[in-house]
């Protein structure tokens, strides 16, 4: 498993929180910091492929392992 | 890259239809967006310092109920309420956010709301029965920032 430098676990919640929580987060760490993020809600796959898209944020890596999702945020 | 802008007009006041507002608005404040929601009719009960929102299942046929039942029987005393009461439950549950939870992440994104001044009048509201700082205007001072937005909705 990939390194990371803050965890956030989004687990249980649902749209749009996950992503919201994860911009916070972000917003705290400095450019090239890892974010990795623990989510349920089967939407944030997707979410989180747009949110880095649109916000300069690089989406590393998205899998999915025992019902729950994770991904890891580059910040941009 | 310019900072997009998204512009809402919210019109409604019932607890369900109090989400679609503040979840864009948030959700867009997220992506870099600058966001203004302008509040008119019924869409001011978003604007309220305590929001008391009720759902209800009348008139609205597309709504989920856990068991069939009479529009009569929808229509009882307290059947609001409970409603209410149960969406707000099974939210909960299923980890979607409270409507003051959305709003409080709007207003730190710095979501900028306005008042329709026009209905504030109308429905003989006061300003202390809103938030503290938010705006007040009219029609033209919605389209200020509409006219150059890049998305635009009516809800």
């Amino acid at each position: 498993m990939a390194n990371f430098d803050q965890e956030l676990d989004a687990s249980g919640l649902n749209c749009p929180l996950p992503i919201l929580r994860a911009k916070k987060a972000l917003g705290g760490m400095s450019a090239g910091q890892v974010l990795h993020i623990i989510a349920t809600d089967p939407g944030a796959v997707k979410d989180f492929e747009a949110f880095a898209k649109q916000t300069g944020n690089e989406l590393t890596e998205s899998h999915e392992e025992g019902g729950k999702f994770y991904f890891f945020m580059k910040k941009g | 890259m310019a900072e997009k802008k998204l512009a809402i007009i919210a019109t409604k006041g019932s607890f369900d239809w109090a989400y679609p507002p503040f979840i864009l608005a948030s959700t867009a404040a997220a992506l870099g967006y600058e966001v203004q929601i302008f509040c008119t009719f019924y869409g001011l009960q978003l604007l309220r310092k305590k929001m008391d929102l009720k759902v209800t299942s009348i008139g609205n046929p597309g709504m989920p109920m856990p068991m069939p039942m009479p529009v009569l029987v929808q229509a009882l005393p307290g059947m609001q309420s409970m409603m209410t009461m149960m969406m707000k439950q099974k939210m909960k549950s299923k980890g979607v956010a409270s409507l003051e939870e959305l709003r409080e992440l709007c207003l730190e994104a710095e979501v900028k709301l306005i008042a329709c001044q026009m209905t504030v009048d109308l429905f003989e509201f006061s300003s202390d029965d809103f938030l503290d700082g938010i705006e007040y205007g009219g029609a033209a001072t919605f389209f200020e920032f509409a006219g150059e937005s890049d998305i635009c909705l009516f809800i």
